[in-house]
């Protein structure tokens, strides 16, 4: 296992390190430098903002002073539009909103999601297995972009429970429907995956053993057939992951929740590249981070794959 | 010889045509996509205003007077710059539509390419290969697009190039494995064993029986592409006026909601659904046609 | 008294392409401490019969008849009464060792988990009784390979395992499904004598099901021939092995390979017989 964690953990740090030069090199690739805007600024005030941002050194040694920058001090730099913020600022603001709601929204579609799949495996064609197929069938077609404004229709505009948008420190009423849109369409992909991997798992043999032993049905359930149901769900939940890190931006531009997602739409839409660059490294990170936790938590659950 | 194959190749298709058109949801999909496709193309001869043009009257008061009518010409109502939805939803229905067939395109054929390559050459270079796809997957890709768009202008080239680069790792994994399958089957053995090249192996025995599973991911790929570009263009990172797209008119209809414009979200919200739904459903008959033995 | 009386017993399955009928009308009876062959060819019904006593059939699975266990009837039991004779009056192994381990529990857990649920041991005791168990299958190393998974065991360990979990409670009655068949030749005998060996040991009754004549002859009092879901005949073993009355017995013993004859082509089995008589 500690062999299997130290190998694994060697893959993730290429992946980094591939993630940051991609970007690093994206934005220097862009045409024309940061400060040409459509004001053109003197040539000798162009140079000093250039030396004062190191631009005016050859391109690998800035990337290298990026990357000790972001190795050493988790620093990204100043930001290029917002000249009193630094880039760690614009993260520092929004990053414990994203992951706040984002949280909230992952363990809700995993609970939620697997809970509705094993049960609609173990009461296959009723009711509630009907209720399960349906609704990850119909949220296939219901990305975060789309359930949120019909979110907002129902439940602001029709029903006046909710506030449309806005954070307000995470209240409540605020938090319910950014989660619901981020977390509807992924926890109908995970209550999907959990019925089929749970279904075959009771038609398995070693289920069939568990029963000969004359076990109660709630005992092969839970001790028997849960774990290797789960084993699938495992690897979709990297995928997850990776989709809801990516929808935050939808959420933080619709319901304006002021999370890491309105900050590079701001910054895509101004050309502010460091701020960019620093988003999506970031967040790039978390998901490395993520697939990393997730492959460990794999080798964990299945005994074969331990060392 | 080659009457032989041909005939046990069209059974086996044929086979697979009818356990498709037995499956009602695939059958309903296929009929609702023709329609939708149709409707874009022959719609627009019976616009009474085009996409492009603005109906002053309804301008700024897209809530009372831009309702839905037959009257006024705009059968889906207009938004608040007196812009006709419906040609708009026409309009972002062929864009659509193309970019997911391109993006789609695009994923098929570079993961196609790559996965067999790296399944039948085996060893050393399926395994730096495959790392290369592992590391690729675990980035979080819609940033990196989004970075491209802002970088290098938002052209329609770039999208579609972005998301079809976005999409072949999946179908590279798929199609890799399938190789890996094919590879060691009779057929394959006893060209190798006859003298046949690498790449008309490869050409000749291993493409053709990836079909059927790249068909599969083909069909299902065209909604992923389409959702993607639903949701760069939601944030007004996508297509460029005048031109549109249903994440464009989708995100427009969800800005203006709270005006009592609904029509606005809701019809390009339908095209969507619709569109989306059938491609999966049509995915998923595929798939119970030509791999009976999956399910 | 029978150890276990089955009579009439009939199981048929709901398909999307209608009813079929997989045991017609099979009875059998059993003594205490003897053992029944069921023998017959993959589809013959013999696995489904075995199946519907303990109600294991699967959901689309009915079984009709009668099937009494020291006089009692348990044939269609509610799952919870059902529950109490499994394992604990009759014990199961079945074909596949590779499969019917689950293979995220280690074995120890597998084991001990029956002692615990039937017999109230506590997890020491259960532990202990458990590597008992293992030794008795002759599982060399048994108490610290007990806290191995499965998939560390090879196939005929694997089914060494299943023996000993089955034998946890010390059933009166164990159902054997095939128990050879998934392993190498040389493995076969081996379980096939260690099943013989723990019946004189424990005095359980055995129903095995096999399609090999080659081992029925050896272990088995009486034999049963199935096909198709329907016996075709019912005797003790060596009467059957002298005197075959039906063809597809006849045909069966024949197709088993001998060494003591020189014979230039392995026999197959004919189906002339149904053309006759049945169907």
């Amino acid at each position: 296992m500690l062999n299997y964690t130290f190998r694994r953990v060697l893959v993730a740090i290429p992946t980094l390190l591939i993630l940051i030069v991609i970007t690093f090199l994206l934005m220097h690739s862009a045409p024309g430098g940061p400060f040409t805007s459509e004001r053109p600024l003197p040539p000798q005030v162009l140079a000093n903002i250039e030396a004062k941002y190191g631009l005016d050194d050859p391109l690998f040694v800035q990337l290298w002073n990026y990357l000790k920058g972001i190795v050493l001090h988790f620093d990204f730099g100043p930001s290029f539009v917002k000249k009193s913020q630094t880039v760690n600022d614009i993260i520092a603001q929004g990053f414990p909103i994203t992951l706040t709601y984002g949280g909230l929204s992952f363990i809700f579609a995993t609970l939620i999601g697997g809970a509705l799949g094993v049960v609609a495996a173990i009461r296959k064609n009723t009711f509630i297995d009907y209720f399960a197929v349906g609704i990850s069938i119909g949220a296939q077609v219901l990305p975060n972009f789309v359930m949120a404004p019909l979110l907002v229709w129902l439940f602001t505009l029709t029903l006046g429970w909710l506030p449309g948008g806005g954070w307000n420190d995470g209240a409540l009423p605020n938090l319910v429907m950014p989660v619901i849109a981020l977390a509807t369409s992924y926890m109908a992909s995970i209550a999907r995956i959990t019925r089929s991997s749970m279904l075959e798992v009771l038609n398995s043999n070693y289920i069939r053993t568990a029963r000969a032993k004359g076990l109660p049905e709630r005992t092969v359930i839970l001790r028997h057939a849960l774990k290797p149901s789960l084993v699938p769900l495992i690897s979709y939940l990297g995928v997850a992951f990776v989709g809801m890190v990516t929808g935050s931006v939808i959420i933080d531009v619709y319901f304006s929740t002021g999370g890491l997602g309105q900050s590079f739409v701001n910054s895509a839409l101004s050309r502010d590249y460091s701020v960019m660059m620093g988003v999506t490294i970031l967040l790039g990170s978390l998901t490395v981070l993520f697939a990393l936790l997730a492959d460990l938590l794999y080798a964990w659950v299945d005994p074969k794959i331990r060392y | 010889m080659n009457t032989v194959t041909e005939v046990k190749g069209r059974s086996l298709w044929s086979d697979a045509r009818r356990r498709f058109f037995q499956n009602k949801a695939a059958v309903a999909g296929l009929i609702a996509l023709t329609a939708i496709v149709l409707i874009s193309f022959i719609g627009p001869f019976f616009a009474v205003w085009s996409f492009e043009e603005i109906d002053w009257n309804t301008m700024g008061s897209a809530a009372t007077l831009g309702r839905p009518s037959f009257e006024t010409g705009h059968f889906f109502g207009t938004d608040d710059l007196g812009r006709d939805i419906y040609s708009r939803v026409l309009q972002g229905t062929q864009i659509s539509l193309k970019v997911g067939v391109i993006g789609a395109a695009i994923a098929v054929i570079v993961g196609t390419v790559y996965g067999t390559v790296a399944g039948y050459v085996g060893g050393r270079t399926d395994q730096i290969m495959m790392r290369i796809v592992d590391i690729l997957m675990s980035i979080p890709f819609m940033f990196v697009l989004i970075l491209l768009l802002v970088i290098f202008g938002r052209s329609e080239t770039m999208i579609f190039v972005g998301i079809g680069m976005l999409a072949w790792l999946d179908m590279s994994r798929i199609v890799r494995g399938q190789t890996l399958t094919l590879k060691n089957k009779e057929f394959v053995e006893a060209a190798r064993a006859t003298g046949v090249n690498t790449p008309t192996i490869i050409r000749r025995h291993i493409v053709p029986n990836l079909l059927g599973i790249v068909a599969i991911y083909a069909t299902l790929l065209v909604p992923l592409m389409i959702l993607t570009e639903s949701f760069i263009s939601f944030l007004g990172l996508g297509v460029q006026e005048p031109n549109t797209s249903w994440g464009a008119l989708i995100s427009e209809g969800a800005g203006t909601i709270r005006y009592d414009t609904e029509w606005q979200l809701l019809f390009p919200l339908a095209f969507f659904v619709v569109t989306l739904f059938s491609f999966f459903f049509i995915g998923d008959g595929l798939r119970d046609a030509l791999d009976p033995k999956d399910r | 008294m029978n150890i276990l009386d089955v009579k009439n017993l009939s199981v048929k399955f709901d398909t999307p392409d209608g009813v079929v009928n997989a045991v017609n009308d099979v009875s059998f009876s059993l003594a205490e401490g003897k053992t029944l062959a069921i023998v017959g060819e993959s589809g013959s019904g013999k696995s489904q019969s075995a199946f519907s006593i303990l109600g294991l059939l699967p959901k689309n699975g009915h079984a009709a008849g009668s099937v009494k266990y020291m006089g009692q009837e348990i044939l269609n039991l509610p799952e919870a009464e059902m529950n109490r004779y499994r394992a604990n009056e009759i014990a199961m192994i079945f074909q596949d060792p590779m499969t019917s381990l689950n293979p995220y529990m280690r074995i120890s857990k597998q084991l001990s988990e029956v002692l615990i649920h039937h017999k109230g041991l506590s997890k020491a005791e259960a532990l202990k009784e458990s590597i008992k168990m293992l030794d008795a299958v002759q599982i060399p190393d048994a108490a610290s390979r007990v806290h191995m998974y499965p998939h560390e065991f090879s196939g005929g360990m694997r089914q060494r395992v299943m023996i000993a979990m089955s034998l946890l409670c010390r059933p009166k009655l164990l159902i054997a499904d095939e128990p050879t068949t998934a392993l190498d030749v040389t493995v076969q005998a081996e379980i096939m004598d260690l099943l013989i060996d723990l019946q004189e040991d424990f005095g359980m009754a055995i129903i095995l099901i096999t399609h090999d004549m080659g081992i029925v002859a050896g272990s088995c009092e009486e034999t049963l021939v199935m096909f198709g879901g329907n016996v075709m005949e019912y005797r003790p073993t060596l009467d059957l092995f002298d005197n075959p009355q039906h063809p597809y017995t006849k045909g069966l013993l024949e197709a088993v390979p001998r060494l003591d004859q020189d014979v230039q082509t392995l026999s197959t089995v004919s189906y002339d017989f149904l053309e006759g008589g049945k169907s």
